[in-house]
């Protein structure tokens, strides 16, 4: 089943949007090269658009900030404020390029989702989330290691001193569990999952607007399709901000993962 | 992991499989924007919001000398200020203290010159008096002893009786009240 089946039903029938029709349905751009989907062009799109504008306001930052510059340090200060330094304190500004670079994409990634045209979110294919969250993860376990030691690294998660010792026999394996497979595992789908879901809520809801009032206008049908256009319209302002949230969520994570690797006892 | 071409034709792929091209451009589109916006433009912000924060503070600061140098200039001036009036008091107080002194002095000189002239006009009086009672005492002597000569028609000349009979006759003449004086 290819999206086109959607606007040419075999019966007179509304048919909501299947995940594959919105998620496994692109074809090539270009014929032939198979791997260059909308994906993959937004994923690139995304990484031009952050360096561009990021590359705008500080190629050449001013102490007292014009135009651009006001509007990505605003940004920046954000996630210093908000991600870095509840997290890392005064490693912060080392870790800034990482968290900032990713916090920009993701919210590009995200915003895309709501875009005109191109509206599809980037961070609904979970390769693109896991790949984040694989390098969190692997900079995660390397520093861990390499300022705790690897005794250290895993006596530090696994056995938290000043608890009963009967307690460590069930503490041991969930802790190991919860911080070296979920953690990366609900990092990356955490996002994808939002992503996902919200692209099809919006999918949804201009479907039924789209079926009602164009498609299969009817008396009665009419009705069904304004309430769905006016969801299409809120729930893209709610989808906004859920897409902000998620990437200042990932962000704050990846901050999380690395401040607990620098220093244990937090 | 699958190609495109076989999950395109595969029916209900799950979404959390990921695609392998997908993940390569996702590792090089994230790389590149951690080099370029990470390693190249954040230490080009990082350097210019410590400038902005040094310029800030550094203008707080400076404006704190300023107010701090200014108060103490407005300090020393009041202390000035207030020296010179203390001065101006003392040196005001001084010379009413040397005026009432150099008045005293001078009431004090007058009043001796005073006595001194009063003085010097007593003893001359004095002086007059006696000399001229002195006078007066020999001429007068001389004047009765010849007068009484001539009248008792006997010669008083011997000294020493006309000496005596005089001091007699002048004795008498002072126990009388309103003798001479």
């Amino acid at each position: 089943m290819i999206a086109l089946t959607v606007l040419a039903p075999p019966e007179d029938q509304f048919k909501a949007p299947t995940p594959d029709e919105l998620f496994n349905s692109f074809t090539p751009i270009i014929p032939g090269v198979d791997w260059f989907t909308k994906p993959v062009l937004l994923a690139l799109f995304s990484s031009v658009l952050v360096i561009g504008v990021c590359w705008a306001a500080f190629a050449n930052p001013k102490i007292v900030p014009r135009g651009i510059q006001n509007v990505v340090e605003y940004g920046y200060m954000f996630v210093r404020d908000q991600v870095a330094r509840p997290f890392l304190g005064k490693d912060a500004d080392r870790w800034m390029g990482l968290l900032v670079s990713i916090f920009f994409l993701v919210l590009v990634w995200n915003l895309l989702g709501v875009f005109p045209v191109l509206q599809f979110p980037v961070a609904a294919h979970i390769a693109f989330p896991i790949v984040l969250a694989g390098t969190i993860y692997i900079l995660k376990v390397y520093l861990g290691i390499k300022h705790q030691g690897a005794i250290g690294y895993f006596k530090n998660m696994m056995f938290p001193p000043g608890l009963p010792k009967f307690i460590y026999v069930l503490l041991a394996p969930i802790e190991f569990l919860s911080n070296l497979i979920i953690a990366p595992f609900t990092h990356a789908v955490r996002l994808f999952a939002n992503m996902f879901a919200g692209h099809m809520l919006l999918a949804f809801f201009s479907m039924v607007g789209f079926w009602f009032l164009f498609e299969k206008l009817t008396p009665l049908g009419a009705g069904v399709g304004v309430v769905g256009v006016i969801m299409t319209i809120i729930l893209t302002a709610f989808e906004m901000f859920i897409q902000y949230l998620q990437a200042f969520l990932f962000a704050l994570l990846a901050a999380m993962y690395i401040g607990g690797s620098l220093h244990p006892d937090h | 992991m699958k190609t495109a071409a076989s999950l395109l034709a595969a029916e209900g792929a799950n979404p959390l499989i990921p695609h392998d091209f997908e993940l390569i451009v996702g590792i090089f589109s994230f790389f590149v924007v951690v080099l370029v916006v990470g390693k190249i433009l954040t230490p080009r912000i990082q350097k210019t919001l410590a400038e902005r924060t040094d310029a800030i503070e550094g203008g707080i600061k400076r404006a704190e000398e300023a107010q701090a140098e200014a108060q103490a200039l407005q300090k020393r001036y009041s202390e000035q200020l207030e020296e010179a009036r203390r001065d101006a008091a003392r040196l005001r107080e001084e010379a009413r203290e040397q005026a009432a002194q150099i008045k005293a002095e001078l009431r004090e000189e007058a009043q001796a010159e005073a006595r001194r002239l009063v003085e010097a006009a007593h003893a001359q009086i004095e002086a007059d008096r006696q000399a001229a009672f002195a006078q007066l005492r020999t001429e007068i002597g001389r004047l009765s002893t010849e007068l009484a000569g001539r009248i008792v028609g006997e010669s008083l000349e011997d000294e020493v009786r006309q000496s005596r009979i005089v001091d007699r006759f002048l004795d008498e003449l002072e126990a009388s009240p309103q003798a001479v004086r």
